[in-house]
Formats: C-alpha cells, sequence, structure tokens
C-alpha cells in the first residue's frame, strides 16, 4: 500500500503537478494498479541481459545542425538566439 | 587531521561530432543554437546513435590508466528536471560503466611518487549552457549548442591527502589526455570537476562547479579552512553538496536548492549494449608522460625535476626535444627555469615560440658568444615581438642591434678601470674587508656592460684589479 | 505525376486531430495514395501532437523516417489522426482533442490506442494509415473495426521521428482495409535507417502468398480461455478451421508466461513513460512555461494543466516502479517476465510456424464499458511486444455485427509469414 505522502513524493519526483484534493485519488488509483500488479511477484528474479543489437555506431563526421531559426522555431519565448527559460537561480 | 580528497572529473572528449547525432562540437565562437538538431534538442521523436569515436577515446583512457573495460556495458538514463537538461534525463552510464579500476601515478606533498586509485570511467552527455538573467524579472537564457557534447566522467577512489595533491592529480591526468589527443586543453571548460573533502571522523562535503582545475586547489583549500574552523569551534561539518564560486573563490552551501535525489536510472531503451572489451588489445597508445620523462632523464640526461617538468606538458615536451640538440641539459634548463617563467608571465603558449630561434638562441650561448643575463635579454625580445604578433627577429641580429655580445679583451679592462677609479670610497671599504663593497662595484660595471659580461667572471676581474691596485 | 491531393474528409468520427486539403504527392510505388499518419508520428511542416494539449501547436522540423519513405514512393500525406493521449489507452477516448467514434457501430469505441487511423481506414477515408504499438494499439483498433493491422517485428521499421511513450514495446505499422495493402506499406516502410540503434536492415520485399499448405500453427491454451468472450473464440476458431482446410496443420501449444504479460507491459509501459514525457516542460515546444517562476514550480504548472488524467497517472506509475525502493519489486521483476515471455515464444515457435488466436477478448464497446485496471494492456496482444515478434490482425467475421479480429503472430523478422496466413484467410472468405 502507498500512501497519501507517497505520492506526493513521486509527483514531486515527476513534476507532474497534484493539487491536494487528487491526491486521495491518485492514491487509490495507483493502490488499485499495484495490487494488479501483484501477480509479477511470482516472477523469478533473472539477469536480464541488455537488449538490442550490441557495438551500432555512428563515424564521427559531421552532418549540418537545424537553422537557428528552426530551433527556436516552437520555443514559447526567446531572446537574442536564447530559449527563455525559467530561473534556477 | 587527515584531509580525504576524491574527484569525478567531467571531460570533454575531442571528437568532431557530438556523442548521439552528428551535430559538429566546434561551435566555440558562433551563436548560441546553431549547432542542435531534433536529439541534441530532444524534440519530441528523436533518437541517439552513437559517436564510436567517442567510445574509443573512453577505451584509449582507460588502456593508459591501466583500467578493466566491461565485457559488456550500457547506457542508462539519469532522470531529473533541469533547463539545460533537454530531455529531463542525461544518458549516461550506471552500474556498467566503460571501464572500472585504474590508477594514475602522482607526487605527494613530499615529492615521492604515490598512486591514486580511479574507480570507474563512464561515457555520458553533457547538458546545454544556462545563462542567468538577474535583475526584476529573473530567468534563465539557454544556448543548445553544448547539449550532447561528449564527456568522459573520471572517478576517483578518496585517495588524495591535500589540495596540492588534487592539483597535481588534476595535472597529471590533463596531461594524459593531450598525451592521448582526445581532449583539448585550451577549450574552455573542457574539464570541469566535482569533489568530495572530508577531514578524517567528519562527514563529507560534495563541492560541485568547478569549472577550471586551477580552481580545484582554491576550492579545497577554502573546504579545508572552512572545515577545520567548525571542528575548532566545536560544531560539526554537515553533509552537503556545496557549490564553487569561482569568482569569490569560495563555496557556498546549496542546502534547500537539492532536493532528494532519487535518479530511477535504468536502461536507456534506445541504445543496445556496448561489447567493445576486445577492441582495448588493438589501441596503440603513445608514449604516455610518465614514461617520456624516465626516457628523457635517461636519453638527456636532464634532472628529475627538469624531466617532470619538461613532460608535464604536451607540446611543451615536443618542443624540448625539437630543440634539445647538442647540449639537451642546457636546452633543458633554458626552457624549463627561463622560458616557462616567462610565457607565463606574458601568459603565452609554447606554440607561438618559433623553435629554430631557441635552437640559435642556445648554440651562441654554448658558444660564450652572449652571456646568460644577454640570453636572457635576446629571450625576451623575441618573446615579446610574438606575444605583440610583430616580426620576431633571430637572436643574432638582436644582439647585433642592441650590441648585447659578450664584452671581452680590451673594452673589459677599461671598463673596470673606469669603475674602480670613480668609486674609489667603495675600493676602499672592500679593501676594509667589506665584500659587499665589490658587489656594488661589479654591479656598476654590469651596467656599463648593459649584462653583456659574465657576473662571476667580473667579479673575478674586479677583485684581481683592486689587488693589483694595492701594488 | 506529382500533383496536389484535394482532400476534404466528411470526418463524422473524429478520425483526424489535423486534415492537409492539399496533400502534395509524387511518383512511385505509393504515387497518390492518400496516407494517414497517426499523430506521435512526426511530419515536418504538420502539427504533430500525440492528442496531448502539450504538444498543442507544435510543429515539427523533421519527418519521421517513415513518413520520409512514404513521401519518396509518392504517397500524398493527409493529415493527421487521433489516438489516445500518446498512444496510452485502448479506446482513442483520452485523446485532447475528443473521442474517435467507430464506424460501424458511433456509440462504440474503435479501440486505441491508434483508433483514429483504424477509424479513417474502416470509414473509406483513406486507403491505409501508419498507426502504432506498444501494447496492441494497432491490433486492437484494427479487429474493433474491421480492418487489417500489423505491428511489425521490433526494429523492422525505424523508430526515428515516432514519439513512443515506450519506445522498447513500440513499432509504427500499417493499416488498411486490405492485407495486400498492408503488404505493399510495411514494404516502404522498412527500408533501413541508421538512426535507429535497435533497427535491423531487414527490408520487407514480399508479394504476400495465399499458400499455408504444410503450414503448423499453435494454438495456445492461453488465447482460448478465461476472459475471452466465448462467441470470439468460437468466431477465430472457425477461422483457424479454414486455415487448416486450405492445407495448415494445427496443434494446441500452451505459453504460461503470457499471464504475466498484461503487468509486465503495464509496468515497461510506464516507467519508460514517466522518463519519456519528462521533457514536455514548455520550453522548447508546446505551451509556453512561465519563465517568472523557479523551475520546478513552472514545470509543474505547465504539465498538470496539459497533461490529461490518464497520462498524468501513468507518469505517477511509472515513476513509482523505477524509484529507489520499488524498482526491484515492478520494474525488474517486469524486464524478467518480458524475458520469461519472449523465451516461451521461442520454446512454441520451434514446433509451430505461426501462433494463432482472436486478437481482443471482446468487441467494441460503449465508452466507460470496460474501467478495470486490465484495459492498462492488451491481454492478448501485449505479448507480442514483450517478445518483440510480428503479429497481424485480420478481420475473421463479427458477434453481434461487431467485427472480430483474428491475430497471427510468428518468429522475429518472419513478418512475411504472419502476412501470408492473414492473406491466405482474407482471399479463402473473400472468394
Amino acid at each position: 500500500m502507498i500512501t497519501e505522502k507517497d505520492i506526493e513524493h513521486i509527483a514531486g519526483l515527476a513534476d507532474i503537478g497534484i493539487s491536494n484534493d487528487e491526491v486521495p485519488e491518485f492514491t487509490h488509483q495507483l493502490n488499485a494498479i499495484l495490487e494488479y500488479l501483484g501477480i509479477l511477484d511470482t516472477v523469478e528474479d533473472e539477469s536480464t541481459p541488455a537488449s538490442g543489437t550490441a557495438n551500432v555506431f555512428r563515424e564521427d563526421e559531421p552532418r549540418p545542425s537545424l537553422p537557428q531559426e528552426a530551433v527556436l522555431a516552437n520555443a514559447g519565448s526567446t531572446e537574442d538566439g536564447f530559449i527563455k527559460a525559467p530561473r534556477v537561480m | 587531521m587527515k584531509t580525504i580528497i576524491g574527484l569525478e572529473v567531467h571531460v570533454q572528449l575531442a571528437t568532431a561530432t557530438k556523442l548521439f547525432c552528428g551535430c559538429s562540437t566546434d561551435y566555440q565562437d558562433d551563436n548560441p543554437n546553431t549547432h542542435c538538431c531534433p536529439t541534441c534538442l530532444g524534440l519530441p521523436g528523436a533518437l541517439p546513435c552513437l559517436n564510436k569515436r567517442a567510445v574509443e577515446y573512453g577505451l584509449r583512457v582507460a588502456k593508459a590508466l591501466d583500467m578493466k573495460v566491461l565485457e559488456e556495458s550500457e547506457f542508462a538514463r539519469k532522470n531529473y528536471f533541469y533547463p539545460d537538461l533537454v530531455k529531463a534525463y542525461q544518458i549516461t552510464q550506471d552500474d556498467r560503466p566503460l571501464a572500472v579500476e585504474g590508477t594514475i601515478e602522482i607526487e605527494d606533498d613530499q615529492g615521492h611518487e604515490k598512486i591514486v586509485r580511479i574507480t570507474r570511467v563512464h561515457l555520458e552527455e553533457d547538458p546545454g549552457r544556462l545563462v542567468h538573467v538577474a535583475g526584476a524579472s529573473k530567468y534563465s537564457l539557454v544556448d543548445y549548442n553544448r547539449s550532447g557534447i561528449p564527456l568522459l566522467e573520471i572517478v576517483t577512489e578518496p585517495d588524495m591527502r591535500s589540495p596540492q595533491e588534487a592539483r597535481r592529480f588534476l595535472n597529471k591526468l590533463r596531461t594524459i589526455l593531450e598525451y592521448l589527443e582526445v581532449f583539448d586543453g585550451d577549450r574552455e571548460g573542457g574539464l570541469r570537476v566535482d569533489a568530495n573533502i572530508s577531514l578524517e571522523g567528519s562527514e563529507r562535503v560534495e563541492v560541485k562547479n568547478i569549472s577550471s582545475y586551477k580552481g580545484v586547489e582554491k576550492a579545497l583549500t577554502f573546504e579545508v579552512t572552512r572545515q577545520r574552523n567548525l571542528l575548532r569551534r566545536g560544531l560539526a561539518v554537515a553533509r552537503e553538496t556545496r557549490h564553487f564560486m569561482e569568482g569569490r573563490g569560495i563555496t557556498t552551501s546549496s542546502r534547500g536548492k537539492e532536493e532528494a535525489h532519487d535518479y530511477r536510472y535504468f536502461p536507456d531503451p534506445d541504445l543496445g549494449p556496448l561489447r567493445v572489451a576486445g577492441w582495448v588489445a588493438g589501441i596503440d597508445l603513445p608514449e604516455l608522460p610518465t614514461a617520456r620523462r624516465d626516457r628523457f632523464m635517461e636519453q638527456y640526461g636532464v634532472s628529475l625535476n627538469h624531466a617532470r617538468t619538461l613532460t608535464g606538458d604536451l607540446r611543451l615536451a615536443d618542443f624540448y626535444e625539437e630543440i634539445a640538440g647538442t647540449d639537451p641539459v642546457l636546452a633543458a634548463t633554458w626552457v624549463a627555469d627561463i622560458l616557462l617563467g616567462e610565457l607565463n608571465y606574458r601568459t603565452m603558449g609554447i606554440a607561438a615560440v618559433p623553435p629554430g630561434h631557441i635552437t640559435e638562441l642556445l648554440d651562441l650561448l654554448r658558444a660564450g658568444t652572449i652571456t646568460d643575463r644577454a640570453g636572457v635579454q635576446v629571450l625576451r625580445e623575441m618573446l615579446d615581438a610574438c606575444a605583440e604578433d610583430r616580426p620576431c627577429e633571430r637572436p643574432a641580429a638582436i644582439i647585433e642591434r642592441e650590441g648585447l655580445s659578450r664584452a671581452s679583451g680590451d673594452e673589459f679592462t677599461s671598463l673596470v678601470r673606469a669603475v674602480v677609479a670613480a668609486n674609489p670610497q667603495a675600493v676602499e671599504d672592500y679593501r676594509n674587508g667589506k665584500e659587499g663593497a665589490l658587489n656594488f662595484l661589479v654591479g656598476q660595471v654590469m651596467k656599463e656592460t648593459r649584462g653583456r659580461a659574465d657576473p662571476r667572471e667580473l667579479r673575478r676581474i674586479v677583485s684581481e684589479s683592486i689587488k693589483m691596485g694595492e701594488v | 505525376m506529382a500533383g496536389i491531393l484535394d482532400f476534404s474528409p466528411d470526418d463524422r468520427c473524429n478520425a483526424f486531430i489535423t486534415a492537409c486539403t492539399g496533400a502534395a504527392f509524387g511518383d512511385g510505388a505509393l504515387a497518390g495514395i492518400a496516407v494517414a499518419i497517426n499523430d506521435n508520428i512526426s511530419t515536418a511542416g504538420i502539427q504533430t501532437t500525440c492528442a496531448s494539449r502539450i504538444l498543442e501547436g507544435y510543429i515539427p522540423p523533421y519527418d519521421a523516417h517513415a513518413v520520409e519513405l512514404l513521401k519518396q514512393e509518392g504517397a500524398a500525406i493527409v493529415g493527421k489522426t487521433n489516438m489516445d493521449e500518446f498512444g496510452m489507452g485502448s479506446t482513442t477516448g483520452t485523446s485532447a482533442f475528443g473521442p474517435t467514434r467507430n464506424p460501424i457501430d458511433p456509440e462504440r469505441v474503435p479501440g486505441g490506442s491508434s483508433g483514429g487511423s483504424a477509424a479513417a481506414v474502416a470509414a473509406g477515408l483513406v486507403p491505409m494509415a501508419l498507426g502504432t504499438d506498444a501494447d496492441g494499439s494497432i491490433r486492437c483498433p484494427a479487429a474493433f473495426c474491421g480492418i487489417v493491422g500489423l505491428k511489425p517485428t521490433y526494429g523492422r521499421v525505424s523508430r526515428y521521428g515516432l514519439i513512443a511513450h515506450a519506445g522498447s514495446l513500440e513499432q509504427i505499422g500499417p493499416m488498411a482495409r486490405t492485407v495486400e495493402d498492408v503488404s505493399r506499406l510495411i514494404s516502404v516502410i522498412t527500408r533501413y535507417d541508421p538512426r535507429d540503434s535497435m533497427m535491423l536492415d531487414q527490408p520487407y520485399s514480399h508479394r504476400p502468398s495465399a499458400d499455408v499448405s504444410d503450414l503448423k500453427i499453435g494454438i495456445p491454451t492461453e488465447y482460448f480461455g478465461e476472459g475471452v468472450d466465448m462467441r470470439i473464440a468460437t468466431t477465430v476458431r472457425d477461422a483457424i478451421d479454414v486455415l487448416e482446410g486450405l492445407g495448415a496443420e494445427t496443434t494446441p501449444v500452451s505459453i504460461p508466461s503470457v499471464r504475466y504479460a498484461p503487468a509486465a507491459c503495464c509496468v515497461i509501459c510506464a516507467s519508460e513513460v514517466s522518463s519519456n514525457l519528462a521533457r514536455f516542460d514548455g520550453v522548447r515546444y508546446g505551451p509556453a512555461v512561465d519563465t517568472r517562476k523557479p523551475w520546478h514550480e513552472a514545470y509543474r504548472e505547465v504539465r498538470q494543466a496539459n497533461l490529461g488524467p490518464e497520462a498524468r497517472l501513468r507518469i505517477m506509475l511509472g515513476t513509482l516502479t523505477l524509484s529507489a525502493g520499488y524498482a526491484g519489486k515492478y520494474y525488474a521483476k517486469a524486464l524478467a517476465a518480458r524475458q520469461r515471455i519472449t523465451r516461451d515464444f521461442e520454446r512454441v515457435f520451434c514446433d509451430v510456424d505461426v501462433i494463432a488466436g482472436p486478437t481482443t477478448p471482446t468487441v467494441a464497446f460503449r465508452p466507460g464499458e470496460k474501467v478495470s485496471p486490465l484495459s492498462i494492456a492488451g491481454t492478448l496482444t501485449a505479448p507480442a511486444n514483450l517478445a518483440g515478434i510480428p503479429a497481424i490482425s485480420v478481420p475473421c467475421g463479427d458477434v453481434d455485427g461487431l467485427p472480430v479480429g483474428l491475430q497471427v503472430m510468428g518468429r522475429r523478422f518472419e513478418d512475411e509469414r504472419v502476412i501470408d496466413v492473414a492473406y491466405a484467410y482474407e482471399q479463402e472468405v473473400r472468394s
């Protein structure tokens, strides 16, 4: 069973933004899913090798980049060729 | 109280393209966001494709540090949010890095050789670059040109015992990387360090954000003092992450800014595993700094200190070998003891110095055409010209123009005579046993010859000349 | 004979998010054919939303590899089809742009997540479409809408440009009214692309053959048991009898580990989702983030406002299943289950050439009828994604007038064979 506190912690890790009144609903839904996932407890542990083809490489040869306009085109706001982002300081 | 230091060094590998896309890494002088594609911008749907050369460079380092390359390594996602991180995860390596367990030999504070153990090296992508805009409305500006640049993270065991050792470790590491030609030491921010430091018995502090290897000693010295002061006042050192403010030379607590991290690593489903242990045998390593140092001592007969200094920088070592010529010991002295200092004074690199000129200068010195002092003067003339981008005259031409050739014969004798005659008081003092008076007289002659006379020889002649005057 | 295709669909089912009224086309194997593209596949210059508000207005500067190939062969890209938000769902009801209705019965769901593509094909708006499938998202709507849909072998089609919610399970695949058209479409999109490191250079170049004599078909008991509508089981069994009539041999097989498939698929999908969808922060694309706020606060705001409830729930689940203290219990176990399932299929494929069963346990239902957590992953479709094997759904009759799908699964990189089996059945029941 996960608690409402767990939900708040997870929501913080995921930067998902949940309001207080959503917490009980998320807790309820996730617990229902986790109960259903309980079947996985009966799977025997085994080491799983990495999947996919090994050693797929690209040669170190430059390819054209996008023009700056295309890089900035979808951004919400830009300034002097930079993309504006929230503050971190 | 023992100081315990371990480092995590992030090195930008000198590949032509980024780690997972074909964008050029040569963006230093370009406008922001001009070296980006769907992959390094993290556009929806774009996929990573691994740069083979980055792996080869990583393996070269692993082999040079005598590490064990994993039979199978893999890329993992490190999940966290930050505005410079386009996908909100960094592709890195977690529990299966490229290689583990290596060593680097450095000098300890007593000048003895010591081993710093390397825990692991792994490949990862660099995030973009943030510019913080202050003022009424604070926000960040992001340039993604750096996003996806290949980094090799090199993690050490906590084997260093002083900030000076940490600096020497980084110097040595940097030299090795340059010898391996996987790293461009001139690139700004090309080497960044996180340091773990504790005083024995106390909590460990992580200092992040040290972006120059010279800053490491400064940051760690500050930390040692800060932690010692805390303990002296009976306070505990808190286990925390601190940031180094390069400009102010201090570290500040980032408590409250960092939440409890849970990076939720998992294998990146877009990339297959690496099985490259078999490549190591085929890698031809160049001669590495320690081997070259030993060879310099053997082949050229130079001292351990000179050999260390000369091999401590790839281009310097190459330069030395080019000019070592017939008198390698003289060459070593001039390069290690004089030229380097003059270069540092001018913040010049060895690359700007024409080796032919130095060879000529050394020949003139050896032939006794000029004194050491005049030699320094010639060297300075040449370096000034190089530094100011003027045509650099050959030593012979400078000597000719400035009249710097060694004073000799009559010129010499008459100069001494004149000085002795003009300073009877000093002569008197010397006769009365004041050694300092002789220095004064020699200085006067030196001044007249503008360094063209050898001071030791001069001393002998002046002293003899006074004694002769007695007779 | 390049030109512009005038496309103005009578889209009563809400199959399209974006329709391109004038779509350019060129010469080639698909010259002038209208192809609809699932809206999680990047199209240069055409809005690509994944049916989410968080990508509203996003115009990719590049084409997905599959789209590039379609254009090279002359196809007209006529629009972007509706889907469950980011492909998470089996009803196309979680789209931010309203649900798609089933053309067979507008009261019912078209299945999902590629329900818009299935509905567009079934309603006759386009002859073929690209869907995507991480746990059944091509096959389920194909079955519900009565069309043909193929989930190719993992690694057969480049994922470059596919905005995957679960890249380790997901493939782009063809959807059409006939097996022949599915075959035509897959032959165009399997050309090698070095940008997808998981792709192998094994292009499909095959014309369907209806010869199934000497074919060994495995009938897994797990696909006809509990939870599967009896009438569907019977209908599918009848379809397999048709194949037997054509000379195929059938044998019962057991794949016990498929009981783990829905849970394993759910965990792997959610885990990858939590990472894949983290980049949607309103900085580089999508609804603009408030740059005056500290980053966590700003991101939370934009993600809360623009990601739907289903997406948020799965992000929460996946964050949990990867987090310290839970990863061993869920993510690692899911990978172990996946490995067992893969091995079980390999074992069965030593004895049989293909495995046949129903695509879905029920026919198309009404919105809101199916709310258990079981809807998280396709019970009968997810095993093929976990094992990475090809699987096709071909219409094989109806129950109460609603289409039923026959699912045929094959060995890795034997997409040709599952297409042949579906083709043989289709040709036989048509004539």
